[in-house]
């Protein structure tokens, strides 16, 4: 026979002020534990829509990001002639030459300089990414001293609203565009054109070349022709695989540095919940000889309060994760480590994190009321009828 | 009495009052542990000396500047020594094995740097190899490098398979020194860089400038960029503090977002006495009307629960204040990598002794608030 889940219920509303408090510092540990799930998910979901399976990136053999690599005019011209490459209707290349480079900017309400990515590229560039999409003003125009920023970039640093002039590499530059980047990592770039760009950062080649393929299937073929020409010292990748690469580190960061601080907090949780679990057992003690003496069995009693302990945990874990979920309403902008650039990302939450977190109260509420309800389902009836 | 009663009463439940000391300790130390994080952070700017400047190209860190601006700037009147420095990047076996490696000119840039402390027969023998590389105590531990090892780098900013001996090992002045760090010959770099990138020869990443008097730095600042303006690399100096700071403030949202962190910590063991105090008090609301019926006032109730509170959340408190230097020196070891410096400083101990009283003092009003007003019909009659 079982007991009632209403008595588990009930039990805990009479002791709201307990149940309120032990629920409150798991709720805690939960939000914590649930927003770096949330930051890493976000981060990951920001730099896997920069990338696209249909284009890879070419970089300098051994280098990790694009401000660090250098492709020279030749070999991008090389790149542009495989027959790997996609073209369109006019015969055009699909294949973007672009100049990669990092300015100090500062953030609004903030004097000390970020640094923001700043990409040259044309027209083909822009169509390689779809994903971008132009939300106020127009495109820069070939040959012009113009930039378009990024949503991020826009809203986050100090003179990057349309129609207003900055100056970097010795140029003032008019801000004629803001685009969208659909919540990719462009959202944290200003674009220019790639001519104008590489005068004023006096670059004569360029930075990394972004290619279309025909189709996926081709990429293995390009790979092979590339790493057989002497000439082309160049890394090929995929897109995806570069931009995850790109977050490794930050992400392998949050999420240690998270999951410890998770770790050490439930600690104080359960020891919360094992105090509270204590304490219901020491007070119902002979409530607890009732049960059995209506013949109620050991395990009965204990499920009841290991149920009781398992609630108590889930009312904090839904609270937690409520809480936590409005901070989807915020963005971090943040130091990419690998690319040393900033970058701006969400907090992102999806089914899966939901499922994790509960499952994580309901573990805190587990180990907490465990050791108390052996000790209630371990009570003789007699002398817990004799008590308090 | 009081006294003998409040201890009575911690003895009374030993389970739940020993379980509530554990989370404390647990508690305290995770915040000492935050708070330490985040100092490690500002080790850089801490270690800052205000009569270092750094000159770099006012584009970005990633810009560099034609060498010969060396020259200019050590020129101008009140600089006292310069030397170049590039970051180079260079991966040590593995990419996770990280650790900042810099070409200098040397002597030139340990006379800037004082606090690295080289025997001159070390020195000597580095000036003597163009191929020589002077370590920090902390690295040359971490991967048990002695003096005479080869330690070999793939570079990424400079291509190549380059190869080092170590020709010194120097010790900090002071635990706030960062000796986490690799020089080699500046020349040396460019010997090789102008055979493999011949365009990108001859560019210096930053000058480290030491000036005569450090009142003058705002001064000094300016009159060095003054002599670059308009060219093809303007400069930005700034002192060697500001500069380190401008790195903290790259990641200033995760440094804010430990911050707060460290604080939930707090609220979440503030739950937990504060659960502990609550429940006390309940079980014990017969006893309390029991004393005001003796003749005992309000006021003698709630000092007695805000004295347990206190009573059990600075033993908890102090415990785990003592707790954290073995713990950050356990860390220490396991993530030297990250942090060069890592060590519990004075404010975190008052921060943490102040977040300990504030959690005993929250904890207690509640129930002793309650007890002081419990009418003593009402509190006999309780049933806890």
């Amino acid at each position: 026979m079982k007991i009632p889940f209403s008595y588990i219920a009930r039990n805990l509303w009479t002791r709201r002020l307990t149940t309120a408090l032990t629920a409150g510092g798991m709720a805690l540990v939960v939000f914590v534990f649930s927003a770096v799930l949330m930051l890493d998910a976000g981060l990951k979901k920001t730099l896997v829509g920069t990338g696209s399976f249909d284009n890879v990136i070419l970089l300098r053999q051994g280098v990790q990001t694009e401000i660090q690599s250098s492709v020279s005019r030749d070999q991008a011209a090389l790149v542009e002639t495989n027959p790997a490459v996609a073209r369109n209707s006019k015969g055009e290349a699909q294949v973007s030459k672009e100049i990669v480079a990092l300015i100090g900017a500062p953030k609004k309400g903030d004097s000390k300089p970020q640094n923001v990515v700043v990409r040259g590229l044309t027209e083909i560039g822009a169509g390689l990414r779809p994903q971008v999409k132009l939300i106020e003003g127009r495109w820069f125009a070939p040959g012009a001293s113009e930039i378009v920023v990024g949503k991020s970039v826009n809203s986050g640093f100090e003179n990057m609203d349309l129609g207003q002039t900055l100056r970097f590499a010795g140029r003032d530059w008019r801000v004629v565009g803001v685009f969208d980047g659909g919540s990719s990592g462009f959202d944290s770039e200003a674009w220019g054109d790639v001519e104008q760009i590489g005068q004023a950062f006096r670059r004569f080649g360029y930075s990394s070349v972004i290619a279309r393929l025909v189709d996926r299937g081709q990429f293995d073929r390009l790979k092979a022709d590339i790493d057989a020409d002497i000439r082309l010292k160049l890394d090929v990748k995929v897109e995806p695989l570069f931009y995850e690469e790109q977050s490794k580190a930050l992400s392998t960061f949050l999420s240690i540095l998270g999951l410890a601080l998770s770790f050490i907090f439930s600690i104080g949780a359960i020891i919360g919940a094992a105090i509270t679990m204590y304490a219901a057992v020491a007070n119902r003690t002979r409530e607890i000889g009732t049960l059995r003496a209506l013949g109620f069995r050991r395990s009965a009693i204990l499920w009841a309060f290991l149920g009781e302990s398992i609630l108590l945990s889930l009312v904090g874990g839904v609270v937690g994760l409520l809480t936590a979920s409005f901070l989807q309403l915020f963005t971090v902008s943040t130091l990419n480590f690998t690319s040393f650039s900033q970058l701006s990302f969400g907090f992102h939450l999806t089914p899966a994190i939901a499922v994790q977190t509960l499952c994580f109260a309901a573990v805190m509420g587990i180990v907490g009321g465990f050791l108390p309800s052996v000790r209630a389902a371990r009570l003789e009836i007699v002398d817990s009828l004799r008590a308090g | 009495m009081i006294f003998q009663l409040i201890i009575k009463n911690i003895f009374r439940a030993r389970l739940r009052s020993l379980l509530t000391v554990v989370g404390l300790i647990v508690a305290v130390v995770a915040f000492g542990l935050l708070r330490t994080v985040v100092d490690a952070w500002y080790a850089g700017s801490d270690a800052a000396a205000p009569n270092r400047l750094i000159t770099r190209n006012a584009i970005s860190l990633t810009f560099t500047m034609p060498t010969y601006y060396k020259d200019r700037v050590r020129a101008v009147d009140g600089v006292t020594q310069i030397s170049t420095s590039n970051w180079f990047g260079g991966i040590y076996q593995d990419p996770k094995n990280f650790f900042p490696q810099f070409a200098v000119t040397l002597p030139a840039h340990f006379q800037l740097y004082p606090e690295y402390i080289l025997p001159a027969e070390q020195m000597d023998a580095m000036m003597k190899d163009r191929t020589g590389c002077l370590i920090g105590r902390v690295l040359a531990d971490q991967y048990n490098l002695k003096i005479g090892d080869t330690i070999p780098l793939k570079g990424t900013i400079y291509p190549g398979n380059w190869e080092f001996t170590v020709r010194g090992i120097y010790d900090g002045r002071d635990e706030g020194t960062v000796t986490r760090q690799f020089f080699f010959h500046w020349d040396f770099l460019n010997e090789r860089v102008k055979v493999s990138q011949p365009r990108a020869a001859d560019r210096a990443g930053v000058f480290v400038v030491s000036i005569k008097d450090p009142q003058s730095a705002a001064d000094m600042s300016q009159k060095i960029d003054a002599e670059f303006r308009n060219s093809t690399a303007e400069t930005l100096t700034e002192t060697e503090k500001a500069f380190q700071l401008g790195f903290v403030a790259q990641s200033e949202a995760i440094v804010a977002a430990i911050r707060v962190v460290s604080f939930v910590v707090i609220l979440i063991i503030l739950a937990v006495v504060a659960n502990t105090m609550a429940m006390t008090a309940r079980e014990r609301t017969s006893e309390y009307a029991t004393l005001k019926a003796l003749g005992f006032g309000p006021g003698f109730v709630a000092s007695l629960i805000l004295g347990e509170s206190l009573a059990l959340t600075l033993l908890g408190g102090l415990l785990g204040m003592a707790l954290t230097f073995p713990v950050i020196s356990g860390f220490k070891g396991s993530i030297g990598a990250i942090f060069p410096v890592f060590r519990v400083s004075q404010e975190t101990l008052i921060y943490q002794f102040f977040a300990v009283l504030t959690v005993a003092l929250l904890a207690a009003i509640v129930p002793a608030i309650r007890s002081a007003r419990i009418k003593i019909v009402d509190g006999l009659r309780h049933v806890a």
